[in-house]
């Protein structure tokens, strides 16, 4: 009994305590990994905050955007152009949610407008395949994926880029709510769609730039992910992953999301790496969903989330 | 009204007419309402009071009929577009950004106010930041106005009912309105709460000679506050008039009371 209290509460700090730099890998392979996460999660964050639906298909989004931006590379184009092309056909995207979903849905209750966007995922999981073929393809955006030590700390190079990619896009939405009277207008529109209206805030325009910036986050968030383990379907289900980051950030918050992404990242990579041998490893396929459902219990509107306050 | 010696009208209801389904909330209402003036409409519950507030902000389109604002046709314009006319308004259950907070709320009031670009605002510069301030400072003269100085950090959400109330005419008059659409900004509140909704609207006419026209059932509130008194009911204008006249108008007094037969 004492021995298993000691492999669980003393052995894997002394282990951290004795290895520093190997720490430092550790934690930092986390974050990089929790940044990622943030940036799904961010493309979540963004659809909720301005029109109260779970879009279900970010995920596909994603892989859409990877899917398109690979496909028109390998026809030819040079990265830049392809890129271009690429922001073009998602903004045309969220011209035609908004027309074809949206618009006859709107005023509906929130469920209908998240079954219309599982629909969604199989369209587009479907003309992203018809479009581009249904191989894994490799995205190279030049990025090396090699390695170089500082420190004597192991680093990555695509890692490290990712990571900072998604800290900048992060940093920039952020302010981009908070701050600007676009940001306000869509805390605005998310909160109240008649009052929205009342004091002149044109709910298509909305809907249109929001979906623009969640396809943008999404370009963003399938080059990093694609460059790393190559464009293919399971790219779609990191999507999963972007939940826990949500329940524990709160689905309102986008600090929350980034805070949310960085515990889940570090959190599970610690815990493969110290707690894992105990039980025989896999620690970081579960981990994020034990802590989500902890947070179920005990804190459901998330660490930033907004409290949900019942008036009887 | 035809009345010699009144102001121009600013608002012209012409003939609205509304039906949803076999229902006809609104038939053949026209009136018009002079620039500055308090109007007050009154009627029964279901007198369609509401729905000829929502056709004037655009809520609602009639079936027929038109509207005027300021000499210009705009019966067909979506609501985010009469509110750019300048035509502000708050609503009967109060649809105010529960999540943001009361200056935050008051602020959105300003957005058809600010310009300028993405980019300096984001980064919170130049003349962005000089911007913010500047509707801030507005902002902060309709806070002060309303005694809600106490509260602007506060959730609109968690406020009680008769500030948020408050909160919510604070939103309408950011957007510095030509004309005010108030649906029954007194109900339930208590006396003291409404003396002072009485005071703010009065001082918002008096202040920034803002046109108004409300909603209100409490009958003394109407005659204190409002030279012009447009009754409904059934969908129909039964009265139209100075206070005095309508209050003692029969078709009113049949509509408040029941028609006596006996």
């Amino acid at each position: 009994m004492l021995s298993l209290l000691h492999a669980v509460f003393v052995a894997p700090f002394l282990d951290m305590a004795g290895a520093p730099t190997f720490l430092a890998e550790v934690l930092i392979g986390g974050i990089a990994a929790g940044l990622m996460y943030s940036l799904v999660a961010l493309g979540f964050v963004l659809i909720f905050k301005a029109s109260g639906v779970f879009n279900f298909a970010q995920g596909v989004m994603v892989l859409f955007a990877a899917l398109t931006l690979v496909g028109l590379m390998e026809m030819g184009l040079p990265v830049a152009v392809a890129l271009l092309a690429t922001v073009a056909v998602m903004v045309a995207l969220a011209f035609g949610i908004e027309r074809v979903v949206l618009r006859p849905l709107v005023n509906q209750a929130p469920i209908i407008l998240f079954m219309a966007t599982i629909g969604l995922t199989f369209v587009l999981e479907g003309l992203g395949e018809m479009l581009w073929g249904a191989n894994v393809k490799k995205l190279d955006v030049g990025i090396p994926d090699e390695s170089f030590k500082v420190a004597g700390i192991l680093l990555n190079k695509l890692e490290l880029t990712a990571a900072g990619t998604a800290a900048v896009l992060v940093a920039v939405l952020a302010v981009f709510f908070q701050r600007t009277r676009i940001g306000r207008a869509l805390r605005a529109v998310a909160d109240d769609h008649e009052a929205a209206l009342s004091i002149g805030i044109p709910l298509k325009t909305i809907w249109v730039v929001v979906w623009s910036v969640a396809g943008l986050v999404a370009i963003v968030t399938g080059i990093m992910w694609g460059a790393k383990s190559g464009v293919q379907f399971s790219l779609s289900l990191i999507a999963l992953k972007a939940l826990p980051v949500l329940i524990l950030g709160g689905f309102t918050s986008v600090p929350g999301a980034i805070v949310g992404g960085l515990i889940v990242g570090t959190g599970e990579k610690l815990g493969e790496v110290y707690w894992g041998p105990l039980v025989g490893g896999a620690i970081e396929n579960w981990f994020a969903y034990m802590l989500a459902l902890v947070f179920l219990v005990f804190r459901p509107q998330g660490l930033f989330g907004e409290r949900i306050i019942e008036r009887v | 009204m035809s009345g010699a010696g009144r102001p121009p009208s600013l608002l012209e209801v012409d003939g609205i007419s509304v039906r949803f389904g076999a229902v006809q909330a609104l038939d053949g209402v026209s009136l018009e309402i002079a620039r500055g003036e308090i109007a007050a409409i009154i009627g029964p519950n279901g007198a369609g009071k509401t729905t000829l507030l929502n056709v004037i902000s655009g809520f609602y389109h009639p079936n027929e009929g038109a509207i005027r604002f300021a000499g210009a046709d705009r019966t067909h314009l979506k609501p985010y577009e009469v509110a750019t006319l300048g035509i502000a308004r708050t609503f009967q259950n109060v649809a105010l950004f529960k999540g943001m907070s009361v200056l935050d709320n008051i602020m959105t009031g300003r957005l058809l106010k600010m310009h300028g670009s993405f980019l300096l605002e984001a980064l919170y510069w130049g003349p962005a930041r000089r911007q913010e301030l500047e509707h801030r400072g507005f902002v902060e003269q309709i806070i002060d106005f309303l005694e809600i100085q106490a509260i602007r950090k506060t959730p609109a959400g968690r406020l009680p009912y008769g500030l948020q109330k408050r909160v919510e005419l604070a939103r309408a008059l950011a957007a510095e309105p030509t004309l005010l659409l108030l649906d029954e900004p007194m109900a339930g509140m208590n006396v003291e709460e409404k003396e002072d909704m009485c005071r703010f609207i009065l001082g918002v006419n008096d202040e920034f000679g803002t046109t108004m026209a409300l909603i209100e059932h409490d009958m003394s509130v109407v005659m204190d506050i409002s030279g012009h008194v447009v009754a409904l009911d059934y969908g129909r204008k039964i009265a139209d008039g100075t206070p005095d006249q309508v209050r003692n108008d029969p078709a009113v007094i049949d509509a408040y009371l029941g028609v006596a037969h006996a």
